[in-house]
């Protein structure tokens, strides 16, 4: 499956659509990993990666690593790792693993063509 | 004063100390002092004195002795160390509570209570041994899980906020969740590992575990990540408790048991018969002996209580002192000064014979001894049973405004068994009676099953006996059963039993009371007719004669026979006495007569002597003056004799 970057890129610029629809949101999105284990350095490549073809200029990506942000997975509600959270657009929708299952993830951010 | 055995301590020791705690303000330096001592002696008596120490009603100085029994336990490397929950009952079953720095596997139906002993042990960890907790909770919110616990008097916010607590809710939405290839857990372990770290805990629940086998769908990763974290609990040296639903025909639903294999308690709630009743087990405890068997427990408003924790040793004290039964009569028949203190009394028979009359006088002559009685009475409210007793001048109306009689009427089907058995453990220790009667016990047949109240029973009179309380029962016969068969198949706990029974006769129904045994004295082996009077219960020696044994008015009828028999028979006595005296009289009389008579005859016979002597005398004369007249030659002879005329 491909994303749809002219969708998001049109010529009027990242923010601005020439048909008059509405704007589409900025993506927040929190990636939270262990450590740099091979598991997680594969997740943060794979969503990097991702985001910069899909996303390009409308998107910030957080990366939180739990082992130094101990407190930080409690509010987030983090029990599996890694795990991708889109905190916007809602709805709020978790991703876990490491990110290979590029399909499920563009549906689940609402961006496949 | 009777020796005290190697392995108990004095009680007068015990009382003495007690004293001094209760009185000092060092209360807890001189139980410590107490509870140094103790434990330094004999390895028995170590394990007695906790138990006496509660059956001598001090519960400050058990739970001392059994903190300091917990410590030196844990000190000795012998021995597994163990983690002391603070739950009632359950560190007595598991010979000193959970293994310490091992997880503990909970497991058991809905609603069977699993979180709530995952609760009540960091509670009581928290605030009795000072050993903070985390709770995980995957099923309810920690404000959720506070509220359901107020009602318990845990205080969760509290503790939460002295930093003895910490409580952090995971929550898993699967519709929420994509998966996008290979995952582990270590978001758990880092929640987990920091609430642990931010409070120093030793404690830690996991309520319940399984929710992430729903959340998430890839159970190879789970599976391999469970057996992960068990292993990483250990290696914080952590107590854990993780609670599992029950699984069909396995412990767990998903196989958690696998995993834990240090320790697996099993909780059971059970429904039969309406009444429910909770159920514990330990399935196995690596490197403990412990009790095998299905203890019943309950949850009230001071948390869980596993009972019994009295029954598991029979090794209660035997006293000899006697005391009344209430009717002198009754105390004749045993021997003269009554019941042994601390015995077991069961009075059986059938209905309206007199058995609630008899347990009252009991219950009267303890309170005239200064003794406190506890009555439990399932049949009759208090107000009832005072009219009625006043009614055979048994008023026991003072005793309870003294408040040495208290009165717990109440229904037995209200609760079941084990509730019923946990709140006269309750009063007991409350009240700290003297005498307990319940009247009639038949009726927690009412509240579960017959081998149930049986077991019930049997704990009970065991836990009255360890401390020294004497227990009056009552139970009913029903007509047409044996008599001398107890509905409840208690009688051979009971150490004396008194059974009365109607004696039918005559177109009447009386009442005998007989002693079917009685241990350690020599009792009668008579039976007594039972009477209820305007003076309360009297015993009468029933008639025994040639018509056999008779009681009520065939006994007066027989008695006033018998009186009447006397009566005649001492009126002919009489009589034949009159007679004879006048027979002797007449005899007398005669012989009189017959004596005046001989009197008569002989003065005759006298008379006539004498007259014939004067006429010889006169005929001498004559003759002599006849021959003097003829001249005759025959003078000097004598004359012819002459005929004497009579």
């Amino acid at each position: 499956m491909r994303c749809n970057p002219a969708r998001t890129e049109g010529p009027g610029g990242a923010m601005e659509d020439p048909e008059g629809r509405p704007a589409p949101e900025r993506y927040v999105l929190r990636l939270y990993v262990a450590g740099l284990t091979p598991r997680s350095t594969r997740a943060i490549e794979r969503i990097r990666a991702l985001c910069e073809r899909c996303l390009a200029g409308r998107f910030d990506l957080t990366i939180i690593d739990l082992y130094l942000q101990p407190e930080a997975a409690r509010p987030a509600q983090v029990v599996v790792l890694p795990t991708l959270v889109k905190q916007a657009p809602s709805p709020k929708r978790l991703f876990i693993g490491d990110m290979t299952d590029e399909k499920k993830i563009l549906l689940g951010l609402n961006i496949a063509s | 004063m009777k020796p005290v055995p190697r392995n108990q301590i004095s009680r007068e020791k015990l009382r003495s100390l007690s004293a001094a705690c209760r009185s000092s303000a060092g209360k807890k330096r001189q139980m410590h002092r107490l509870a140094g001592q103790v434990l330094a002696g004999p390895e028995e008596l170590r394990a007695n004195s906790a138990e006496q120490a509660s059956a001598f009603r001090f519960p400050i100085l058990k739970e001392c002795l059994m903190t300091r029994a917990a410590a030196r336990l844990k000190a000795s490397p012998a021995s597994l160390p163990k983690c002391t929950t603070g739950i009632h009952g359950l560190d007595e079953i598991t010979g000193g509570g959970l293994p310490q720095g091992r997880p503990t596997l909970v497991c058991g139906g809905a609603g069977c209570g699993k979180t709530l002993l995952g609760i009540e042990f960091l509670v009581r960890g928290a605030t009795r041994h000072q050993e903070s907790g985390v709770f995980i909770a995957f099923e309810e919110t920690a404000e959720e899980l506070a509220q359901n616990v107020r009602s318990l008097g845990f205080d969760l916010d509290d503790l939460i906020e002295k930093k003895m607590l910490a409580v952090d809710y995971v929550h898993i939405e699967r519709s929420e969740i994509e998966e996008t290839g290979d995952y582990d857990l270590e978001g758990l372990f880092i929640r987990l590992g920091y609430a642990i770290d931010s409070i120093g805990a030793k404690r830690v629940v996991l309520d319940s575990l399984e929710t992430l086998f729903s959340g998430l769908a890839n159970v190879a990763i789970l599976r391999a990540e469970m057996r992960r974290l068990f292993r990483w609990l250990k290696e914080k040296g952590v107590t854990a408790i993780i609670t599992a639903e029950r699984g069909n025909g396995s412990l767990t639903r998903h196989g958690l048991e696998e995993y834990v294999s240090d320790c697996v308690l099993l909780l059971d709630h059970r429904v039969e018969g309406q009444i429910s009743t909770r159920r514990l087990r330990i399935v196995k405890y690596r490197g403990s002996s412990h009790s095998t068997n299905e203890f019943p427990f309950l949850i009230d408003e001071g948390g869980i209580s596993v009972l019994p924790i009295t029954s598991i040793l029979l090794r209660h004290q035997a006293l000899s002192e006697r005391i009344s039964s209430g009717v002198p009569a009754l105390d004749a028949m045993l021997g003269g000064p009554g019941f042994f203190r601390g015995s077991s009394v069961l009075v059986s028979g059938t209905a309206g014979i007199g058995k609630t009359s008899l347990a009252c006088h009991a219950a009267n002559a303890c309170c005239h001894r200064g003794e406190r009685c506890l009555f439990f009475s399932f049949e009759e409210s208090e107000a009832q049973l005072l009219r009625n007793m006043r009614s055979i001048s048994l008023d026991l109306g003072p005793w309870v405004k003294q408040e040495s009689l208290r009165i717990h009427a109440g229904r037995p089907t209200t609760h079941g068994l084990e509730m019923h058995l946990a709140g006269i453990h309750k009063q007991v220790e409350a009240f700290q009676p003297d005498v307990v009667v319940v009247d009639p016990i038949t009726n927690f047949i009412s509240a579960g099953t017959a081998s149930e109240a049986s077991s019930m029973m049997m704990r009970l009179v065991d836990y009255l006996k360890t401390r020294e309380i004497t227990a009056v029962l009552t139970t009913l016969n029903h007509a047409g059963s044996p008599l001398e068969q107890t509905e409840l198949g208690i009688s051979s706990l009971i150490d004396t039993w008194l059974l009365l029974r109607d004696i039918e006769l005559n177109g009447e129904r009386n009442r005998g009371l007989y002693i079917i045994k009685s241990r350690g004295m020599a009792h009668s082996n008579q039976i007594r007719e039972f009477l209820l009077t305007d003076h309360g219960v009297q015993l009468t020696d029933v008639y025994l004669g040639p018509e056999g044994v008779l009681t009520g008015s065939a006994r007066l009828a027989q008695e006033a026979k018998a009186a009447a028999a006397e009566a005649q028979h001492q009126q002919n006595i009489e009589r034949k006495r009159r007679e004879l005296s006048l027979r002797q009289q007449s005899l007398e009389a005669q012989i009189a007569a017959l004596q005046s008579q001989v009197q008569i005859e002989r003065e005759e016979l006298e008379r006539d002597v004498a007259d014939e002597q004067e006429y010889a005398k006169l005929a001498e004369r004559s003759r002599n003056a006849m021959s003097q007249s003829r001249k005759s030659d025959l003078n000097g002879r004598p004359a012819a004799p002459r005929k004497v005329r009579k």
